[in-house]
């Protein structure tokens, strides 16, 4: 609950220290990101279930809400709610032969599924427009109150967040998340002790894909243009990314790696050319030294720290 | 449809479907004695197609010293991976090598873009650019060089693989670790060998495919896929079933491409790759429990 | 512990803001370019020109006593990315303008941010919807996809040629030559027998060409960049393809002819001015500041100069004149941009309008074709 806390008062105040630079439009897709992984955490650290194709659901979200209010002109709102349970009902159905694959295979299979899915966004160019995108996508708006400046989005972009981050705790405490733990652990053992594995697992894929779909459709009304370009395969390695350096199975960790990757650019802005291997060191350096992520790495760091200060103090 | 233009498409295919299953048993060598799928497959590829290139025009050599040149500098690379990168990792688990195989292709691309740049590079062909005519259709001589040569490094796996020491206990490896290891098999080696041996497949695919497709330093991600797609088809089997599967894809793309539609034949390829992975996940040749070798 | 704490958030508060604390009375011109990925080929030679000339307007006393400075950042062909810096641009570093980005996707992406925050953006890109309608604060130099196909189109309606194939890349670039091609064939009395499309990895593209060998159409017209188009033209010889086959300009560059060899023989294509350069009349009005781009960009990064390189070149001395002109602000440059009358750029000669933001005509286009490795003005 403490670290809710801190998290809470990070989130609320962080505009403080940077409300009109520019570092407020990057923290918009922080938040995005971080709904991202945490959707893919759920997948992947909590059940076990590997998925390369999540920036495909991330589309989906993103196009639905494109294509309903410009082409049909809906109501925002409702689509994004709609498209999340189209997006979700999608995964549902689509995750029972997807998700009976295991390891290599359902990496290459959601991996399809990603592609698939980019190519139909690339192709049904009468809809969304194709290769060139989509633009003019209206702003959310509530009433005159319009979300039309960085730290408006920010605010509707983390609300939602923080709202997810709390379904995402509860889950993962509850009964559903000891359960997902049984089945990443041994599938073969939950089964025993009377788990309806399978379910369970199309289930937090369908869940995960809703979430994936409702930050694509905040991205696309805070940015008002989508392209296929970013929903690629490319954008799936970086959620991976993302959730393998905050760490497997923590919610905390995923928001530390999607805001670490979302703000690593930046940094590395001076680096040119060499961002790309940096980023693809990173990801390697991760996984052999820190294999917990950032989320379990730290504290270990500190402790580990600590014991050696103990250690030379006896001494 | 006339007959020339259907024998086009099935040759064009058969020639884009040699490369994927050249590729796509370089994918199976290291799934088969490690369990690992390296994601990185693809990138050997683009590093045989550079390196070849880098050799001829920099070093000036003739193309036919370049070559062995090429493959031996991607082969030391592929070591170096499985020393660096996978055989120090703590946690191999099937998640965790998928990540780190493509945090190494992320790496071992950024390196090759710093190095070749990001211009597209081409190789000249091994004999000429005359076309040959087959019935009523064309291929290019470096098509019937790839076909040729995938046709012999596949006879030297096969032979490798049933009639040599190593290769036999690179077998073992692939039933039972333990085991192989109990009857003292060296299992680390043997790892170190598949990935030696796939990375040295991935480069001559990439240098026998440049002077047709030509080359840069992001051609691997695509081949790489192609090339597993190929492998899944034909059930991770290093031997006939992956060519078969490479062929059935390339013939696949060509068909699709030609008769259906040109911009979803990607798309065709991958629902076919789905299908496949949810009704016969053991490959559409194999047998349920098949051998993996 | 708090002491420590306070000091990392100073640090990096100061990290952050040490942009501002020395900004200078320098003109600060920003630039968003593809200079890594995809889009490389556009992104680096406008990165490099960019550069270039800012660097000789400094050398050279600056405007006005003024000198300028470019911050360029590299989007990496991603929209996400340019919209973000677009904003870094305008907020951080309190650019007056903003050049770039190089495709059309990250243009259209940008667009808003630059409306909303009244920045001038001339954007590289080619994409007839970046200012058609035209929008307050968008300009662009690329020269508009519609004047590259009116110039094959004329061409071929002189020749009678009226069966056309099209042959076009699945990406930005691709798709909006499709969607011109098709909107401007009956206006020239040609119809379009066969539409395929290849993806931008793809590396064989026999299927498409036998079936466009069967429907025997008088031409083909093949859209795409590098190193697509060198594959087509390879697999067209091997396929013995004897009909005219002309490509985009996304492929006027020495590139093109060194990828595809032999093969690049007889085809023609609409090119900007630059790669014929010395071939010109002395009496065009371009030939001046195309000799000088030419010898300038060899002079610095020994490479060729070409026309992407040039789109920057004319954004940067488009807003050159608009500053000389007495504009120092946003809002000036903005208005002194749309004052633009009969500037002899690379891309083009440009005449701005209130209603017209992309400023070029049909000359900007010349229709070239490749013999014995080099270029030959079709006239």
């Amino acid at each position: 609950m403490a670290k809710f806390i801190c998290f809470m008062i990070i989130v609320i105040l962080a505009p403080l220290l940077f409300e009109g630079g520019y570092i407020m439009n990057v923290l918009v897709f922080a938040g995005i990101n971080t709904m991202l992984a945490i959707a893919l955490n759920l997948l992947l650290g909590y059940a076990g279930q590997i998925s390369l194709g999540h920036a495909g659901f991330f589309g989906i979200g993103a196009y639905l809400s494109g294509i309903m209010t410009t082409v049909f002109n809906l109501n925002p709102w409702f689509v994004i709610s709609a498209a999340s349970v189209a997006t979700g009902l999608f995964a549902f159905l689509l995750g029972f032969p997807v998700l009976k694959l295991k390891g290599h295979y359902l990496a290459m299979a959601t991996l399809g599924l990603g592609i698939i899915i980019y190519i139909i966004f690339n192709e049904t160019i009468d809809y969304t427009g194709g290769p060139s995108g989509l633009s003019g996508i209206p702003q959310l708006s509530v009433g005159s109150f319009v979300f039309d400046s960085d730290i408006r989005n920010y605010y509707l972009v983390w609300g939602v967040t923080v709202v997810i981050m709390l379904l995402a705790l509860n889950l993962s405490e509850s009964r559903v998340g000891r359960a997902l733990r049984a089945i990443h652990d041994s599938e073969i053992a939950a089964r025993v002790v009377g788990i309806n594995t399978r379910l369970l697992k199309v289930q937090i894929f369908a869940v995960s894909a809703m979430i994936s779909s409702v930050a694509g459709s905040l991205y696309a009304h805070s940015v008002t243009f989508i392209s296929p370009a970013s929903f690629g395969f490319n954008f799936s390695v970086e959620l991976l990314t993302m959730v393998v350096i905050g760490g497997l199975g923590s919610i905390y960790g995923s928001f530390l790696g999607a805001l670490l990757l979302t703000l690593l650019p930046e940094f590395l802005r001076g680096a040119n050319d060499y961002d790309i291997v940096i980023y693809g060191a990173l990801l390697m350096l991760m996984l052999m030294f820190m294999p917990g992520g950032l989320a379990r790495g730290i504290p270990e760091l500190l402790n580990r720290f600590k014991n050696s200060l103990k250690g030379s103090g006896n001494a | 449809m006339q007959f020339d233009q259907l024998l086009q498409f099935f040759l064009s295919g058969v020639a884009t479907g040699a490369i994927y299953a050249l590729i796509g048993i370089g994918f199976s060598i290291i799934y088969n004695s490690t369990g690992i799928i390296n994601f990185a497959q693809g990138e050997f590829v683009m590093l045989g197609g550079l390196l070849a290139l880098s050799f001829t025009e920099l070093l000036k050599l003739p193309l036919w010293a370049a070559i062995p040149c090429a493959i031996a500098v991607s082969t030391l690379v592929g070591a170096l991976f499985e020393r660096l990168a996978i055989r120090p990792l703590r946690r191999p688990t099937p998640i965790n090598l998928v990540i780190i195989t493509i945090g190494g292709s992320i790496l071992i691309r950024g390196i090759s873009m710093l190095i070749w740049g990001k211009d597209t590079h081409a190789l000249p062909p091994f004999s000429g650019e005359e076309p040959v005519i087959i019935g009523g259709a064309t291929v290019m001589p470096q098509h019937i060089w790839i076909v040729g040569i995938t046709l012999l490094l596949i006879s030297i796996n096969k032979f490798y693989f049933f009639h040599t020491i190593s290769g036999k206990a690179m077998r073992a490896c692939a039933y039972n670790r333990r085991a192989a290891g109990l009857v003292g098999i060296d299992v680390r080696r043997m790892v170190l060998f598949s990935f030696i041996i796939s990375s040295a497949f991935g480069s001559v695919a990439g240098i026998i495919v440049a002077p047709l497709t030509m080359t840069a330093y992001d051609v691997g991600v695509m081949l790489g896929l192609k090339g597993f797609c190929a492998a899944i088809i034909g059930g991770m089997s290093s031997g006939m079933a992956t060519v078969a599967g490479g062929l059935l894809l390339g013939i696949l793309e060509s068909m699709g491409a030609g008769l259906i539609s040109s911009g979803y034949k990607d798309a065709i390829s991958f629902i076919i790759l789905l299908l496949i992975l949810f009704f016969r996940p053991q490959g559409l040749f194999g047998k349920s429990e098949s051998e993996r070798v | 512990m708090k002491a420590k704490k306070n000091y990392i958030i100073f640090l990096f508060a100061a990290l952050l803001f040490s942009g501002e604390a020395f900004a200078s009375q320098k003109i600060r011109i920003g630039a968003l370019f593809a200079v890594t990925g995809p889009a490389a080929f556009l992104g680096e030679p406008e990165r490099n020109t960019a550069q270039m000339v800012i660097d000789e307007i400094n050398r050279n006393g600056g405007i006005r006593g003024q000198q300028f400075e470019l911050v360029a950042y590299d989007t990496a062909g991603d929209a996400t990315k340019a919209v973000n810096l677009a904003t870094k641009l305008v907020k951080d570093d309190k650019v007056v303008a903003i050049i770039g980005p190089s495709t059309t996707g990250e243009s259209m992406a940008v667009i808003p941010v630059a409306e909303r925050e009244k920045i001038p953006l001339i954007s590289c890109s080619a994409g007839i919807k970046i200012t058609d309608p035209a929008k307050k604060w968008v300009f662009k130099t690329a020269q508009n996809d519609t004047l590259a196909v009116e110039k094959i189109y004329s061409q071929l309606k002189k020749q009678k040629q009226t069966k056309v194939s099209i042959l076009t890349v699945s990406d930005g670039f691709g798709a909006s030559g499709r969607e011109q091609l098709k909107a401007q064939a009956a206006k020239f009395g040609i119809t379009i027998v066969s539409d395929d499309t290849y993806g931008p990895k793809d590396t064989d593209m026999t299927s498409q060409l036998t079936r466009i060998r069967g429907v025997k159409p008088d031409a083909l017209i093949c859209w795409g960049t590098n190193p697509g188009p060198a594959l087509v033209a390879k697999n067209a010889r091997q396929l013995g393809i004897k009909t005219p086959i002309y490509m985009s300009h996304g492929v006027s560059s020495k590139k093109f002819i060194e990828l595809a060899g032999d093969a690049a023989e007889g085809i023609r294509l609409p090119s900007g001015k630059v790669i014929v350069a010395d071939q010109l009349p002395s009496n065009d009005p371009q030939k001046k500041s195309l000799l000088a781009f030419v010898k300038d960009y060899q002079k610095h990064y020994r490479a060729e100069g070409d026309h992407f390189g040039g789109h920057a070149w004319d954004a940067v001395m488009l807003i050159k004149g608009a500053v000389e002109r007495g504009a120092t602000t946003p809002e000036g440059i903005r208005d002194q941009l749309e004052q633009t009358r009969q500037f002899h750029g690379i891309g083009g000669t440009f005449t701005y309008s209130q209603q017209d933001h992309a400023g070029l005509g049909r000359d900007a286009f010349i229709l070239v074709e490749i013999r014995n490795r080099d270029w030959v003005i079709i006239r």
